[in-house]
């Protein structure tokens, strides 16, 4: 048998990449050039205006000159932001959700942390119950903080954060039951995904907080910010429902008729075999959906919720700060693109681990 | 014509001689896809013990008859009797068959999220309630048995066809079946895999195991079988204990089709 040879190294040299890579045609030179000079004009006046330039610290807005960004109105006005109108006295009770928050997901992005998946576990069942207790207060002698005075990002995660919690389960029985043989089943469930994703979020969030009321009997008013985060859980299960399905879909008979064969009944047969392979097949659908689920809680504004955005936009009319509407903005954008970017980061993360490498 | 009388009668001895272990009970059962009918008037009774290969042309519903029973296809007419439990709508009735019934399909219908010692523990946990110590041992009792015990910690997909398929023979086994279905076991098998396979089935079969083969490996069905039955249209042929079924098929069919598979 002949002896097996290391494959040929293949050496990195950086000019012979270019030169085969951006310099090999003329236009690839062209555009090489227009490319490299756009850049280099761009990025150093960005730099400016948001670092070097910029104004982080100071007392008022006078203190805001140059013509950097004015940094000192997020520093400012940060705790409206956070928390929107929730009293300063009570906001540790959110800064323990935020910690909690991040007790439970950060460790997720670190491989080998201890106990990790049972802090994972925690983040998806104990938070929202710990949340639900402390947040609204009203027992254990906590101060009972009314939901309209909710705001900023706490109020942002907690739609996002609700919206996802509900709509994961929710979507998978949905999936299921649309692939019922049951005809009553299915018939429910098709009616209930075609008729929710068929409706914008904003009419969702409209009729929640408008038109429910007017059907509820006299004496049966819940608050609006549950009627809200009702309708995003409904709203968002039908879409999900249909992601998981495409992930259903996708998982050959014979694993069916394989949990079959070996006496698993049909819940274990879908806890076992099925759903860990479906959900895993469809985790960048569903990040993708609940990416666009955090985006769109912004559309709360139009019931009056002042979400992280609604906050923003709110201040920045204030007559004591000027022209200080892109700094809001760009803060805001930079809100969303930590926890968006986190949860791609993570599907990523998940999707990897979860390959064994074997498609039946 | 002694030999048709043999095998026709040869399931009355069966039956008169051990009818008190006659674990599955065939009679006159029919089943239809749509308006297509796929199995006719079908009647067979397999004693414990019995090894039984079905052969037959492609779309003569060999495979169809052995889903049936464990009920994987459900018959329309006609009553399947799987060790002393009738097989119908009550799905009690269907889950404590399949408890009993292992299976091993053409295409192997491993789990690839799991590891192959995981798919050999999952029914066993979850089904017939298990501990996982307990059951982590038999299965890799069973895994020494098909001999991949080194294998237990990876995935499916790491393996080749032939391991796949007799993890799939493992994982069957940890449920201790009293009957083994085969679904074509080596026929999307790469040429040198199947004898790994085969070898592992007639090891199976000598400890005494109850089984129900639909292949096209005659040379299997010549050392193994007790009995060999033909199937074609979706109608038994024949059946024959394999000396007389090879040597000396009394049906025009039985012997066009011998004729087709053992002429190259």
């Amino acid at each position: 048998m002949s002896e097996s040879m290391a494959p040929p190294k293949r050496a990195f040299a950086p000019v012979q990449w270019m030169r085969d890579n951006l310099f090999n045609t003329w236009y690839n030179i062209l555009l090489t050039v227009v490319v490299v000079y756009m850049i280099g004009t761009s990025i150093g006046p960005l730099l400016n205006w948001l670092f070097l330039d910029a104004t982080f610290t100071g007392a008022d807005p006078k203190d805001c000159v140059g013509d950097g960004a004015c940094w000192l109105f997020i520093n400012q006005r940060l705790n409206f932001f956070m928390y929107g109108f929730y009293p300063d006295a009570q906001q540790w009770r959110v800064d323990i959700m935020f910690f909690l928050l991040a007790v439970a997901f950060v460790p997720q992005f670190i491989e080998r942390f201890p106990a990790r998946r049972w802090l994972g576990i925690f983040g998806m069942t104990g938070l929202p119950i710990i949340g639900y207790i402390l947040i609204p207060g009203g027992w254990f002698g906590l101060e009972e903080v009314q939901s309209n005075k909710w705001g900023g990002l706490m109020l942002t995660l907690i739609l996002a954060y609700v919206g996802i919690i509900g709509s994961l389960p929710l979507g998978i029985i949905l999936a299921l039951g649309r692939r019922s043989e049951m005809p009553v089943i299915r018939g429910f469930c098709v009616i209930f995904i075609e008729v929710w994703r068929a409706v914008p979020l904003i009419t969702v969030l409209f009729m929640a907080s408008v038109m429910l009321p007017l059907f509820l009997p006299e004496g049966m008013n819940f608050e609006k910010l549950l009627r809200a985060l009702i309708g995003i859980t409904l709203w968002q299960s039908a879409y999900m429902a249909e992601v998981i399905r495409g992930g259903l879909q996708a998982i050959p008979r014979g694993q069916y008729e394989a949990g079959s064969a070996l006496g698993l009944g049909y819940w274990r047969k879908m806890r076992l075999i099925i759903l860990p392979q479906a959900l895993t097949l469809v985790i960048p659908g569903i990040v993708n959906t609940f990416i666009g689920l955090f985006m769109d809680t912004t559309l709360v504004l139009i019931i009056g919720l002042f979400d992280i955005l609604g906050t923003v936009q709110s201040t920045i009319t204030d007559p004591a700060w000027q022209n200080v509407a892109i700094e809001g903005y760009v803060f805001v954008a930079f809100c969303f693109w930590v926890f968006c970017f986190g949860m791609s980061r993570y599907s990523q993360n998940l999707e990897r681990k979860l390959d064994t490498g074997h498609k039946t | 014509m002694t030999e048709q009388m043999q095998s026709e009668q040869g399931q009355t001895v069966v039956d008169s001689a051990k009818a008190d272990k006659t674990i599955i009970h065939v009679e006159a059962m029919h089943k239809w896809y749509g308006s297509f009918h796929v199995l006719k008037n079908l009647n067979l009774d397999v004693a414990q013990g019995e090894r039984i290969v079905i052969c037959g042309p492609s779309g003569s519903g060999k495979s169809t008859f052995i889903r049936c029973i464990n009920r994987l296809e459900e018959h329309q007419q006609g009553k399947i009797v799987v060790d002393g439990v009738e097989l119908t709508d009550d799905v009690r009735h269907i889950d404590s068959v399949r408890k009993e019934v292992g299976m091993v399909f053409q295409h192997f219908n491993l789990f690839p999220h799991m590891t192959v010692l995981e798919n050999c523990c999952v029914a066993p946990i979850w089904v017939r309630k298990t501990p996982r110590k307990e059951a982590e041992a038999t299965a890799m009792e069973y895994l020494k048995r098909v001999k991949i015990p080194d294998q237990a910690n990876k995935y499916p997909g790491q393996l080749s066809g032939g391991q796949q398929q007799r993890v799939a023979i493992a994982r069957a086994l940890c449920m201790k079946p009293k009957i083994m279905l085969f679904d074509e076991p080596t026929s999307a098998l790469d040429p040198e895999m199947i004898k790994e396979v085969l070898d592992t089935m007639i090891e199976l079969a000598s400890s005494g195991m109850t089984m129900l083969c639909v292949t096209h490996e005659m040379g299997f069905a010549k050392t193994v079988a007790d009995r060999v039955i033909f199937m074609d249209g979706g109608e038994i042929v024949e059946s024959a204990p394999p000396h007389d079924f090879f040597d000396n098929p009394q049906e025009p069919r039985t012997q066009q089709f011998l004729k087709q598979i053992l002429h190259h």
